[in-house]
Order: C-alpha cells, then structure tokens, then sequence
C-alpha cells in the first residue's frame, strides 16, 4: 500500500496533493493520510483521485500546521499502518514535513522525484537543471515528488474514512504557526499571466520604471534576475530563478538577462519566452522563442508605446 | 549568542551544467566554486544577530579540503570560527552527511558551550535533498523550521517569519533552535579588503567525521530534457517594436 500525506492548509487541499495522489494510484493500491480535524471534509475529493481510504488523525495539537507535529504524525502513521512507500507534494511544506519522518524513523528519503521505474527513482537537481537517477535500500520508501512532474488526472473512487489515533508530545507544539499575516489580494509573481523582468542590462533601479510600465500595459507584474536583487535594485520576492520564484506565465519577456541556468530554470515553464538582449549570443536569446536584438533602454518603451498605439486604433 | 552556520561547497555552473564522462558527477574542469545563496544568507544573517546581540559565529562544513576557500569566506565576512569536516571522493548521502554534522557539533558544544542557534540553507544548491538540517536538529532534539525569511530574537525565544501560498506564516520557536533560511531574508554583504584579510589568519578547526552511509544511492547523473526551440528573431533595436506587438496579439497576450 502506498501511503500519501495529503497537503492541506487548515482544510484547503493544495493542487500539489491531487498530483501525488494520481502519481501513487498508478504504482498500487493507494490510501491518504490527512492531518487535522480540518481536513475531514477531503474525503470525497481525495477518493476523485483514486485513493480507496482516508485515515484521519485528529488531535487539539494539530489544530494548525506545525512541522515538528506532522513529522511525527507521518512517522507514527508508517509504523501503525506499514506502507510500502510514503508519498507527498515536493513542495515547502512536503519535503519538510517527509523530512521530519524520515529523520524520526532513520530513513532515506528522496526528494523531488519526476519517474517511478525500474532502474530506480529519478529525482530532480540544481533546482530543475540536471537529473539524478537513484537506488533506495529501505523497508519504507519515503518520497516527494516535483510539482508539475505528474498530471493531476482523476480516476473517481469511493474512499473510506476510518480514524488513526496518534500519541503526540505537547512539547512538539513549540513549530505550530502562531500568526498568520493574509497576503492582499492580485497578481502575484507566482500568478502573473505576464512577466517582464530585467537583468543586470538594466544598469539601476530606476531603469526598471519603462518595465513597469510595459508590464502594466500588458496586465503584468516585474521580475528580476539575482544579480539585480545583489545589487539592491528590487526585492527578493521579484527574484525569478532557482532560489527565487519559479514562474509559469503565458509570456515571459527577459530584459537584459544573460539566462544563466539558475535563472533558466525558473523562467523555463512559461509558454512564451520574449528576450531582449545587446548580445545574440546570450543563452536567453538562443533559447527563447523570440528575441529582440538591441539596447532594452530603447526596445522596452517602443513596445509599451506601439501597445498603446495599437488599443487606441481599435475600433 | 553562539551561533553555527552550516555550509556546502558548490560548483558554480553558467549557461549549462556538464556531466563528467563517468555520470557520477557535475564537470567542474572550467568551473568556479561558491556556496548555495540561502547558506550565503544564512551567514550574513548569522553576522547581523552576532552585531546585534554579541557572542560569536562558527562556519561548518563536511567536504573536501578545498572547501577551505568556503570557510574562509564566511570568515570573511565576520564569521569568527571555521570547522572543516573532510571527506575524500564523492559527496556523502543526506543521512550520513547529517550524521556526520550533528556527532561534530556534539563536539564542538562538548568543548566550547551550546550553540543557541544554528542555521541551515533551506535546501543545498547541487543535491536539494532537503533534510541534511531536519536530521541534524532531531539528532540534537532541537526544534527547526525551514524556509524562513526573517529572524528577531526576543529573549530566549525566536520570531521566525516563512512564506507560504497564504501569505507569512509566524513561527515562535524557543532557544536553542535550528532554523533552514532561504534567500531575501537579507541582503548578503561583499568582504571587505580588512575582512579578507582576517580570513586569511582564521585557524581552521579539523573534525574527523564518521558515519555509516545512508540508503540513496545515486547511480548516475543525467542532463534534464531541453525544449529546443529555434528562436524567431523579432528584429534589432525599437524599429522591431511592430514586429513584437503582432506577436502579442498572435498569441492572445494583447487582450
Ligand atoms: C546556486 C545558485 C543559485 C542561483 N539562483 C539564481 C536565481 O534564482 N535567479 C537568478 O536570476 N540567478 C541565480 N543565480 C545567479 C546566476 O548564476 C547569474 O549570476 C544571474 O542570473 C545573472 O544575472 P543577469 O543575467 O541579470 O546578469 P548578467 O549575467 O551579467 O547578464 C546581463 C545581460 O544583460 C545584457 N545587456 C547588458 N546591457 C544591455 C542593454 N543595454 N540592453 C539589453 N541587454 C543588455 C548582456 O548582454 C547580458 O546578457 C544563482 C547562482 C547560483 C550559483
Ligand atoms: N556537506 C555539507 N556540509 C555542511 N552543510 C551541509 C552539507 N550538505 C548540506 N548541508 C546543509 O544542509 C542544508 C540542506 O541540504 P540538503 O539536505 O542537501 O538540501 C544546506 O543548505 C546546508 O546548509
């Protein structure tokens, strides 16, 4: 049986979760462990995905998430119910939280994994950039795999809740969250169906207002490389990249970006790579969709200036 | 406050990342080295509290002997103390790296005091294994947390702020703790030519480590699947501008 650790943030099922249930339905008989009272309402969206029993831990500590907690409960739940494999999102919450199992029950765990097959798992490196294909010599497998890796398909199943009980020491509460501050409302990095960021090519802070500008134009936000947070010429949060934030946009417009690997594997899931770059060499430029060879001092505001032009001429 | 940064030593790829003939690791013939940029901020954040609060911080790595150069530039930063935990041949697994690191910090703490604080990168730049910092801290029955990016000590207990989906989630966690910090919680400093210098003088502490392997075993490595595409030059220089803005419209962007 193969044993997946549902992701829910106080009762709400993260997209993640539906792709590590559809990846473990199709390597055997799956069941789900949900963590929380919050969680019980998940059932039938978890047997949507293929998974034929729920079992539900229940106890005042867990009333928010907390690692040290969910660690221990993932821990306590492999020895009571002796899965073949454990399964969970690769996500901050999934890799800390099989992490934690896997050092309470001294076992291998594996990150990030894209392939189930017979020569072994393959798992992901360098953020994306380079794959690993590796053995795993343990009576409980402990996995995460990447997000995105497996289709989050469904194959309807009625799946059964039973209870789990669990001994937790209160001590543990000591990583539960203690306050949350909600994020506002629009278009994130992360969301944002455009993205225009600059380089190093953009020579200041200020040169990033003719971005913004075109990112408005076209309902978008910035982004940057790090070399433009090193600097201290925009925030970290607007930082594309491998220790950034890894993008999905329908169009992704690189302004002065040499598209070094790091960088690339945060840019590369867009639908549309637009790069503008002095240098046609650059590895953004070859490996983009389109490119614009020429000074983004004067290519970004002829862009924004024809988007313009182009909505006033409509009909 | 006694503060202990862990630290691997990364080859530094650019464009590309090459796989050496035998598969069994990254080609650094041309390369340079660093370390990943949330152990990067894990060391200036580590400066800040030392500045803020007094005691002292100690770099930690378990690596090959040229790690030394890593060392040296936490060192120049204002890290006091470095220890280097030398390995020969190919990268230790997660379990037994981690095993490695807590037994050599047992030792340091045997000799020179608890450490209130040690801090972690979120996950390491080559393997990302995300775990070396999780065992580290139940080997010890410390608390830890990974993924934060902002750290305010308020008497023996830390306010850790970390990112999520739903906005910044507030941890409290008491000292002695064990915290994974990702890049953005800080802005890392440049050495100074004075810092560089004082690194050069830092005696390097040597801890034999030892530890049975773990059960990953990595049999290859292989290079992740590129979508080639042929790139449609659009034009040069704002004469294109036309030529971008039909491509706009062409694929649904100009709504
Ligand atoms: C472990 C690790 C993790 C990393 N994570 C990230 C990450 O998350 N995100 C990230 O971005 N980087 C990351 N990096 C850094 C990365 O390796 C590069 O150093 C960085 O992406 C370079 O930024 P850049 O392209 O802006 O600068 P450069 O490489 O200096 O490129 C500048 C580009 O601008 C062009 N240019 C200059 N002037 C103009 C002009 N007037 N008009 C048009 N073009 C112009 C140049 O031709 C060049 O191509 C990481 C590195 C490591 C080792
Ligand atoms: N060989 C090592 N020496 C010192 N610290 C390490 C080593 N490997 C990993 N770490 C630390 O553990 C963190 C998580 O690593 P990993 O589990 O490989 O993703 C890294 O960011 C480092 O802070």
């Amino acid at each position: 049986m193969i044993l997946v650790v549902v992701e829910h943030d106080r009762g709400t099922m993260s997209p993640a979760s539906w792709e590590a249930l559809a990846a473990a339905r199709k390597l055997g008989e799956t069941h789900a462990l949900t963590i929380g009272e919050a969680a019980d309402g998940l059932v039938e969206q978890i047997g949507a995905f293929g998974a034929t029993a729920v079992h539900q831990v229940h106890d005042d500590l867990l009333g928010d998430y907390g690692p040290e907690l969910w660690g221990e409960v993932v821990a306590q739940a492999v020895t009571a119910l002796n899965p073949t494999m454990v399964l969970t999102t690769g996500t901050d919450r999934g890799n800390e939280v099989m992490a934690h199992a896997a050092a309470i029950l001294d076992l291998p765990m594996v990150a990030n994994v894209v392939e189930f097959g017979d020569g072994g798992l393959v798992r992901v490196r360098w953020g994306g950039s380079l794959l690993e294909r590796c053995t795993l010599e343990a009576p409980t497998h402990l996995v995460t795999i990447a997000h995105h890796a497996f289709a989050a398909d469904e194959s309807p199943n009625s799946a059964t809740a039973t209870q789990l009980s669990v001994q937790l020491d209160p001590t543990l509460g000591r990583t539960v969250v203690r306050d949350r501050v909600e994020r506002a409302a629009g278009v994130t990095l992360a969301t944002a169906p455009v993205v225009v960021s600059g380089g190093r090519g953009v020579g200041s802070a200020e040169g990033f207002a003719p971005l913004q500008e075109l990112a408005t134009a076209l309902a978008g936000v910035v982004g940057c490389s790090r070399a433009v947070t090193n600097l201290g010429w925009r925030n970290h949060t607007d930082q594309v990249g491998q220790t950034g934030t890894r993008i999905a946009p329908d169009l992704y417009i690189a302004c002065g970006i040499s598209g070094a690997i790091q960088h690339w594997v945060g840019a590369m899931a867009s639908k549309k790579i637009l790069a503008i770059n002095t240098d046609p060499e650059a590895n953004m430029v070859t490996k983009a969709d389109y490119a614009v060879i020429g000074d983004l001092h004067q290519v970004v505001p002829a862009i924004t200036a024809e988007v313009r032009r182009r909505r006033a001429s409509r009909p | 406050m006694r503060i202990l940064v862990c630290v691997k030593r990364v080859p530094a790829p650019g464009a590309r990342i090459n796989i050496a003939a035998d598969g069994q690791a990254v080609d650094t013939a041309f390369l340079g080295f660093t370390m990943s940029p949330h152990e990067e901020c894990a060391v200036e954040e580590a400066v800040q509290l030392v500045e803020k609060h007094g005691g002292e911080a100690t770099v930690l790595t378990l690596g090959p002997a040229e790690a030394d150069e890593q060392l040296r530039y936490a060192a120049s930063l204002g890290v006091a103390n470095a220890v280097l935990l030398p390995i020969t041949g190919p990268d230790w697994d997660p379990q037994r790296t981690a095993a490695a690191i807590a037994a050599a910090i047992t030792e340091l703490e045997a000799a020179d005091g608890a450490f209130d604080l040690i801090l972690f990168g979120n996950e390491s730049a080559d393997s990302g294994g995300f775990q070396v910092g999780v065992r580290v801290a139940h080997a010890l029955a410390r608390p830890i947390v990974n993924g934060i990016k902002g750290i305010e000590v308020q008497g023996d207990v830390l306010v850790a702020r970390r990112e999520a989906d739903v906005g910044v989630e507030v941890y409290e966690v008491p000292l002695p703790a064990v915290l994974g910090v990702k890049e953005g919680i800080n802005l890392p400093r440049y050495p100074t030519l004075k810092g560089r210098l004082a690194s050069k003088k830092v005696a390097v502490a040597q801890v034999l480590p030892d530890a049975e392997p773990g059960g990953q075993k990595m049999v290859t490595l292989m290079p992740a699947a590129e979508q080639v595409s042929a790139t449609v030059i659009l034009g040069t220089g704002p004469e294109a501008a036309a030529a971008v803005v039909d491509m706009l419209e062409e694929i649904g962007v100009l709504k």
